[in-house]
């Protein structure tokens, strides 16, 4: 009986890939390990290993073929007697690649609700969307992954600014765990792109120490749940320096990484950490949505004498967006902006909930709900006054957010319309926050723990009496 | 390597004879006993006395309410700071401690008046009243703090030895911590990227044999501290804190090292502080007697002021030096007293540096 070999998922977030190479050929004899082809990923190449034994029999896709379904069946290996059950396919974090084939028991298994929530997000029309007031009229753009405009944005300002150097666990050999800072050692040499030990608290101090000490280190985490580890030079060390010292010793840092929830990682490794930053004097807290913004702002931040949490997201990394082409793409830090523009609502959100704020958007502009979206891009210091403009215009608000509500951004700015916006308010303050507990590993849970359109969707039309 | 002070009461058992383990990795060379003229006799001694006079005073206006909140002061281990920061060069080599910081700043050369007038909450003082005892920095004089946090200074001084070797200024980082400290992780995360990537710090572990109230042998499973790198290929060097002269011989040996490419040194600098940990102390874990006869025996002052008699320093040149001495102290006790308050509207500034 014939086995199918399945595309591979090859990291949490992976939907798809690129077929490069095929290394073996219809009638050849395979034993469990032989590596039958390359895979690329957004973020790597891999290795695709048989995991049973036989020949193969056809091979269903064509090497280079590019966009390649996680699951679609790309060749088959005719077995002989009887079939042992093969391990499961399940999606490997790419920090740890191994690979395994497919059984044929394992159709539409696992892999089916992999990356869901990033699918959810991508289809709002960029018609709708309103232009960045920061970008000069007539820009040219560029489509660029988020990931690219991030590894972009640091590899223009080390070449401006010799002092910048980028540290941290896999950013030079291995070219990023997620493949951010590829590129970088390969240009700026291992003198700027230092890998280190696993060792947040330690170089999360070796950072804090070297900016002191006049250099602008870009700290990378590989994600922001093990900067919890380094919270203390974070906040003792970096924040707290320069009021400290009555403004004499600065401390012009960047740690960035990929913050919120991933895809099936389970509780330890999601989590958003935005509300504990950015209620910190002293330091400056981004957390972008889109690709520009990501380049914009992160080209600030390291050229900002301020200490600066860069929050990222790793569903976003491979997310293609329209990036103005310009030489020096810097924008301000400190600056919401109104994604699209609408009368009858405000929602509000950053970095991931931007895309389902839209989405929520489009889908209530059918049902004659005209939503404004506003993407607060910086979450300290917080750009009150754009959202109380908005509220002023549409009488309500609806907080989204990708994390827990309780002590959130959300909450914040639910106290921002009472103390600010009180008499704009037509109805109370509604936040879509994730629920109120640690983030489930199981699909179903995963899904039900995680904000969502539909919430969003409800919670607008609760606030507008549509409910 | 330096000989430990040979202190019956407060040394931990073992210290005095233990034996250097034998080592067939390279470390720096044995140090000597610096052989120092009389011109810097009189420049440790000035220093060390500026230290412990200007620490008592601060010691009585703590009394008086005039300054707040933690105070440590450093007295009794004024040899410490003085002998190594001697040895430094001032336009390149930078210095970074945990609280216990009025000492290393005067040995530093900032001015006392800035230093007390934090100490009292003023607008004058060097952090305009906004750090106090445990948080003053001067980025003119190299040094980097002044940290609150036990242990934290030692990632951000391995960070400041990056600095110097990305930069390749020739300069070192000095990193103070206490033996409390010594137990910390970051500690250990620090001295592996230290060696490993070869950066120029000297770690100084001043081991005055309390972490607050818990001695040394209660908190480490290893209390030869100086032998806390090994794992990391540290070379480690014990010296005897209460002699300036021992002091400033090891720092030369640690510097020479380190300044030669070769990585980090550890130093544990055998020492004491005679009050308690911080002014609210009422130092219950040892015996008045313990204390007393450390000062009796291995005072740092009363050490360096024979070495001076015996190299023909005279005694009313030692009387000078006091009271020019006493009315510097005077002086910054005036001028921190009669400094006025931080404006209010300082509350609001300084939090970040640029507006956003």
């Amino acid at each position: 009986m014939a086995i199918e070999l399945k595309m591979p998922a090859l990291s949490p977030t992976m939907e798809e890939g690129t077929l490069a190479k095929w290394l073996v050929k219809e009638g050849d004899t395979v034993k469990s390990g032989d590596i039958l082809a390359e895979i690329e990923t957004d973020k790597a190449t891999m290795e695709f290993e048989a995991i049973d034994e036989g020949t193969i029999g056809q091979i269903l896709v064509a090497e280079g073929t590019d966009n390649v379904k996680v699951g679609t069946v790309i060749a088959t290996i005719t077995g002989e007697g009887e079939e042992a059950p093969s391990t499961s396919v399940r999606a490997e974090p790419v920090e740890a690649p191994s690979l395994s084939a497919t059984s044929p028991e394992e159709k539409g298994g696992p892999l089916a609700s992999s990356g869901q929530t990033e699918e959810k997000v991508e289809k709002p029309a960029a018609t709708e969307r309103a232009s960045d007031p920061a970008i000069p009229e007539g820009t040219t753009m560029v489509k660029l992954t988020v990931r690219e405009a991030l590894r972009d944005a640091m590899a223009e300002e080390m070449r401006a600014d010799d002092r910048v150097f980028v540290m941290g666990e896999e950013v030079a050999e291995y070219q990023g765990a997620y493949k951010v800072t590829q590129g970088l050692l390969q240009e700026f040499g291992p003198q700027r792109v230092v890998d280190t030990p696993i060792t947040e608290y330690g170089f999360a101090g070796l950072g804090a120490g070297a900016a002191m000490g006049g250099l602008r280190p870009v700290i990378e985490f590989m994600t922001f749940n093990f900067a919890m580890q380094a919270i203390d030079h974070i906040i003792n060390s970096a924040a707290k320096t320069n009021y400290m010292s009555g403004g004499q010793m600065r401390c012009p840092i960047v740690f960035r990484g990929p913050n919120g929830a991933a895809s099936r990682v389970a509780a330890q490794h999601s989590q958003n950490f935005a509300p504990w930053y950015a209620s910190v004097p002293g330091l400056i807290v981004i957390s972008p949505y889109d690709a520009a913004d990501a380049k914009g702002l992160l080209k600030a931040a390291i050229r900002s004498e301020d200490p600066v949490v860069f929050l990222e997201n790793e569903l976003l990394y491979g997310r293609s967006f329209d990036v103005p082409d310009l030489d020096d793409h810097v924008l301000p830090i400190g600056k919401a902006r109104i994604m699209r523009e609408g009368s009858d609502v405000t929602i509000v959100s950053y970095s991931i909930g931007v895309g389902l704020a839209l989405e929520a958007a489009d889908q209530l502009a059918g049902e004659g709900i005209d939503a404004e979206v506003i993407d607060l891009r910086t979450l300290r210091p917080l750009d009150t006054a754009t959202v109380l403009a908005s509220l002023k215009k549409t009488n309500h608000l609806v907080v989204v957010e990708e994390g827990w509500p309780v002590c959130s951004i959300a909450s914040e700015l639910a106290m921002v319309a009472m103390e600010q916006g009180f008499d704009d308010l037509d109805a109370p303050v509604m936040r879509v926050c994730n629920e109120d507990v640690p983030l489930p590993y199981a699909a179903n849970l995963e899904k039900a723990a995680l904000v969502d359109v539909p919430r969003v969707v409800a919670a607008v039309k609760a606030v507008r009496n549509r409910g | 390597m330096a000989k430990a002070p040979a202190r019956k009461t407060a040394a931990p058992k073992k210290t005095a004879s233990t034996p250097a383990p034998a080592s067939n990795r390279e470390g720096p060379r044995d140090p000597l006993p610096y052989d120092a003229t009389p011109e810097e006799l009189e420049k440790f001694y000035r220093e060390m006395l500026l230290i412990r006079r200007f620490e008592e005073k601060a010691g009585q206006l703590y009394g008086l309410g005039l300054i707040g909140g933690f105070c440590h002061l450093y007295i009794g281990q004024e040899a410490v700071a003085v002998g190594l920061q001697s040895a430094l060069d001032g336009d390149k080599d930078s210095v970074i401690t945990g609280y216990r910081d009025h000492g290393h700043m005067l040995a530093y050369g900032i001015d006392p008046k800035v230093i007390m007038a934090e100490l009292t909450g003023r607008q004058a003082g060097i952090s305009k009243g906004k750090g106090g005892s445990m948080h003053m920095f001067s980025v003119e004089h190299k040094f980097y703090g002044g940290h609150g946090i036990v242990g934290a200074q030692v990632s951000l001084g391995t960070g400041l030895a990056f600095a110097h070797k990305y930069r390749g200024d020739g300069g070192v980082a000095m990193a103070y911590f206490g033996d409390g400290a010594a137990n910390q992780g970051q500690v250990y995360e620090s001295f592996n990227m230290a060696e490993l990537w070869k950066l120029p710090i000297i770690f100084v572990i001043e081991n005055n044999q309390y972490a607050m109230g818990t001695s040394v042998n209660r908190a480490s499973a290893e209390d030869q501290l100086y032998r806390r790198g090994e794992s990391f290929r540290i070379p480690g060097m014990q010296v005897d804190g209460m002699d300036v002269l021992a002091v400033r011989g090891a720092a030369e040996a640690a510097l020479e090292w380190v300044r030669a490419g070769k990585g980090p040194v550890l130093m544990e600098l055998k020492t004491y502080r005679y009050r308690g940990h911080s002014m609210s102390d009422p130092a219950k874990y040892r015996s008045r007697e313990e204390v007393q006869a450390v000062r009796d025996k291995s005072d740092a002052l009363e050490h360096l002021k024979k070495v001076m008699l015996d190299a023909g320093i005279g005694e009313d040149r030692i009387k000078d030096i006091d009271k020019e001495i006493r009315a510097i102290v005077a002086e910054s006790a005036d001028f921190a007293e009669s400094a006025p308050e931080p404006e209010l509207s300082e509350l609001y500034t300084d939090v970040l540096v640029e507006q956003y």
